[in-house]
């Protein structure tokens, strides 16, 4: 199986505005610290880590939202790390993403039709419209919703929105980050289930940026565990979670409160 | 569906439409002034100097609203005067919200050098006292509605830049331009696309607020005898001759006073009245 | 004896008389922790803050009793009402970012309650914080109560505010999903530290989560809502062993859990839903029939 995604060596750094001095340059905060790993075609990743884990950097430097300060980031084999924004226009089709908080990735003030279509016009796609609706259907919505502003939605309903938006374009790659922190617990299954039956429908690789492991292991291949910008476990999720090698992972798994009042957890 | 968030809705209507109706009705007595007019403004006749509106005793039932101390029609030139009211306000507003919204889109979504030169260039401009660089602006031009117009633009612009750039900053940072950027859509046409709607509103109620203090500074202006040549009829200089007469003659300068107040009102509501209304996101 | 005991509590949106909480009742008895679970728009908040009399403006109950250690709250004038939950409840927030003035340092934060409700003086009300702030395990509690809320980490404020709630000893602290906004391995701590001090107090708590896994690792006795209607009310332990409500089984099933996979995050079926919404509109029905 060829790689989709080739990290070399990823190392990122943003200013710190906030111990900015008066004059001169912010320093730099280090966040992701020297990352390497592969994403296979096909694959299903999930990426965890707590706040301050570097994941959501990553998904974005991953994407090229971010310009990485050190490394390589390959995508089939093109080095992606640094082309500018032009050069990276015929990636954009190919790699999608789906955000964490649909209230703020859903232009308010754009209907769910529009939004949906909006990527497919820019890319030339014939029948936009068509292709809009269709996506609203591989998702579970009513084509009605293409008339609906986003705030009429649920919130269910418009991180399916955001799913819509990423697989009409029908990309190579879907980054998903944090996508259903915000969602109640039926909601999150139902959203989870759609995310994993078109992944799997249209034969897509997914990485799934998440801070809840019991989420990454109902629906990931393999894990990649960062604790403070590294890498401190990278494997099977069958493998990781029955005999998990880093501490970070083995506190994360004890941490979680799992349905059950008769475990002695504290 | 059960849940009884957001369900709070605004009453919008009394609002929009109070506003909007005395607006229309200004603006239409304006533009129809020259056929609605009962008299010629400039018209004097000195015969019928003073006289009272026509519900008070001793009025000239020719003279609706009475006449001024030249014995002009006060109606017919409260009439004009919006003809020069509304022509302030509708170009010099829409003229100061266009190039204050586009210099602080720029400023506010490019970031960066685009940013500092046009934020340094705004504290600068808004360092200079106002009404004195508008009163230096027309003694250099000469009076005129295109120096008016002129001073409220070059005045009043930064007032525009600067919301709308804390505004367009507060909406980059969404992660719809970054999905925007995903997409592969351009700087320049996710500002327009994605951006611009979302300071929409925020323009459209700075614009209306713009359009009421157009109307003011052009009676002030008028008021110090900084406006158009004194042969055209304009509220300001009706309340400037009025106050010399107060207590002979109050309605020279409570007409128009009338008109210049309700006409101010009704356009900052009309902004927020328009807000409420068409904002798909508060619908 | 219950020291909170509610009964058929109704609160309505003003204006829209839009239903938001059906006729609640539930039992709170001294030490005991009580969970509320529910989705967004459950009304588990709305309990809560209708129990602390901090409801929005836009609520307002409308039936039902409310009783606090055999008095009933809403029968009292405004100002003897809040005289009294001041001195005997108190809340722990959701969010530690927002819930603490900025612009204010911590002592005062703390112990205004005390000078203004319960009356002491200052002294004695800055002993009290001091105390309260080793309890939870801050090692410095001087320099934590001469600091700025910007100046200490999230995981400190969070503290704070769980000493905050204690430091009067109430009889009945109402947990507004404390956790929420946390790391699972923060929100353990956190988790214990609430525990912890509830035991050690004796004091009732309701705690208000979406997460059923948090109400099996700290709850007694739990109520299930659903669009403002209690939906099932039992025992923990009776509860995760076999839920009743068929509402109460989907929920558990969409539940992520990490160590039986094929037991989580199962969507909850469509006819559950209609079926669960059908009880809320007859619940209506009934209760306007009189």
């Amino acid at each position: 199986m060829a790689d989709i995604y080739d990290v070399q060596g990823l190392r990122l750094s943003l200013a710190d505005m906030a111990r900015k001095p008066l004059f001169g340059a912010a320093p730099r905060h280090e966040i992701l610290k020297g990352l390497t790993f592969r994403i296979a075609r096909g694959e299903i990743v999930g990426i965890v880590g707590g706040s301050g884990s570097g994941k959501s950097t990553l998904g974005r430097a991953l994407l090229r939202l971010l310009e990485p300060s050190e490394g390589r980031v390959l995508f089939e084999g093109t080095d992606i790390t640094h082309l500018p924004e032009s050069a990276l226009r015929p990636y954009r089709r190919r790699i999608q993403m789906i955000f964490q908080d649909p209230m703020s990735s859903l232009n308010p003030r754009h209907r769910v039709g529009q939004i949906i279509a909006a990527p497919l016009m820019l890319h030339g796609v014939e029948g936009p419209r068509e292709a809009a609706l269709r996506a609203l259907d591989e998702v579970g919505l009513p084509r009605g919703f293409a008339a609906r502003y986003p705030h009429e939605l649920s919130g269910g309903q418009r991180q399916r929105v955001g799913i819509a938006r990423a697989i009409a374009l029908r990309p190579d790659f879907i980054l998903a980050d944090e996508i259903v922190s915000g969602l109640d617990v039926s909601s999150q299954a139902q959203v989870l289930a759609i995310l994993k039956d078109r992944v799997r429908d249209l034969g897509l690789t997914l990485a799934f940026i998440s801070h809840d492991l019991s989420v990454i292991r109902r629906l990931c291949d393999r894990v990649i565990v960062l604790y403070q910008g590294q890498i401190v476990e990278d494997g099977p999720c069958d493998r990781v979670f029955a005999d998990p090698q880093a501490d970070y992972t083995r506190e994360l798994l004890a941490a979680i409160p799992d349905p059950d009042p008769d475990s002695d957890w504290f | 569906m059960l849940d009884g968030r957001g369900k709070t809705r605004r009453r919008a209507g009394a609002r929009l439409w109070l506003s909007a109706g005395w607006l229309v009705l200004a603006l239409g007595a304006a533009l129809l002034a020259p056929w609605i007019a009962p008299h010629d403004p400039l018209a004097q006749d000195l015969f019928a100097g003073r006289m009272p509106p026509i519900w008070v005793q001793g009025a000239d039932p020719l003279y609706w609203l009475g006449t001024d101390s030249l014995g002009r029609d006060v109606l017919s030139r409260i009439l004009h005067g919006g003809r020069v009211a509304f022509a302030v306000a509708l170009v010099a507003g829409v003229a100061t919200a266009a190039l204050g919204a586009l210099l602080g889109l720029l400023a506010g979504f490019y970031r960066g050098w685009v940013d500092v030169l046009i934020s340094r260039f705004i504290d600068i401009w808004m360092a200079f006292p106002p009404v004195l660089f508008s009163i230096l602006l027309i003694a250099v031009m000469g009076p005129g509605l295109t120096s008016i117009i002129i001073a409220i633009v070059v005045i009043d612009w930064t007032r525009f830049a600067r919301v709308v750039r804390a505004e367009a900053m507060g909406q980059g940072a969404m992660d719809y331009v970054a999905s925007a950027q995903v997409a592969g859509r351009g700087r320049f046409s996710t500002m327009i696309v994605e951006i611009l709607p979302n300071v929409l509103p925020t323009i459209v109620v700075l614009l209306t607020l713009e359009m009421g203090i157009a109307v003011i500074v052009e009676a002030i202006l008028s008021f110090v005898n900084l406006s158009i040549s004194t042969d055209s009829p304009t509220w300001g200089s009706m309340i400037a001759e009025g106050r010399t007469s107060i207590h002979q003659a109050w309605w020279v300068l409570v007409f128009p006073l009338i008109a210049l107040f309700l006409t101010v009102l009704s356009f900052s509501q009309l902004g927020e009245g328009l807000k409420d209304r068409f904002d798909p996101v508060l619908r | 004896m219950s020291f909170l005991r509610v009964e058929n509590l109704c609160v309505d949106l003003k204006g829209s008389g839009d239903r938001l909480l059906r006729g609640v009742s539930l039992n709170v008895g001294a030490g005991e922790v009580m969970g509320l679970v529910g989705e967004s728009g459950a009304g588990k908040s709305m309990i809560g803050k209708a129990i602390l009399g901090i409801l929005p403006r836009s609520a307002g109950v409308v039936d039902g009793v409310i009783e606090l250690d055999g008095e009933n709250l809403l029968a009292l004038p405004p100002k003897v009402r809040r005289q009294r939950i001041g001195a005997k409840a108190a809340l722990i927030p959701q969010d530690p970012l927002t819930a603490l003035n900025p612009s204010r340092r911590i002592a005062p934060q703390i112990t205004d309650r005390l000078v203004d409700i319960l009356g002491w003086d200052r002294a004695r009300a800055n002993d009290r914080a001091r105390e309260i702030l080793a309890e939870v395990h801050i090692a410095d509690p001087d320099r934590v109560l001469r600091s700025y809320p910007h100046e200490l980490s999230g995981g400190m404020r969070q503290r704070i505010l769980i000493a905050s709630a204690f430091a009067a000893e109430p009889k009945l602290i109402v947990a507004d999903e404390p956790t929420t906004a946390l790391d699972v391995t923060v929100q353990k701590q956190i988790l214990r530290l609430i525990r912890d001090m509830q035991a050690r107090h004796g004091t009732a708590l309701l705690f208000v989560t979406h997460d059923l896994g948090v109400v099996a690792k700290i709850c007694q006795k739990m109520t299930v809502l659903y669009g403002g209607l209690v939906v099932e009310q039992t025992d923990v332990h009776g509860f995760f062993r076999a839920p009743a409500h068929p509402y109460s089984r989907a929920l558990l099933a969409a539940t992520p859990r990490h160590d039986d996979p094929a037991a989580s995050l199962n969507p909850v079926p469509d006819d559950i839903i209609q079926a669960v919404r059908a009880e809320v509109a007859a619940a209506d029905r009934n209760w306007r029939n009189g």
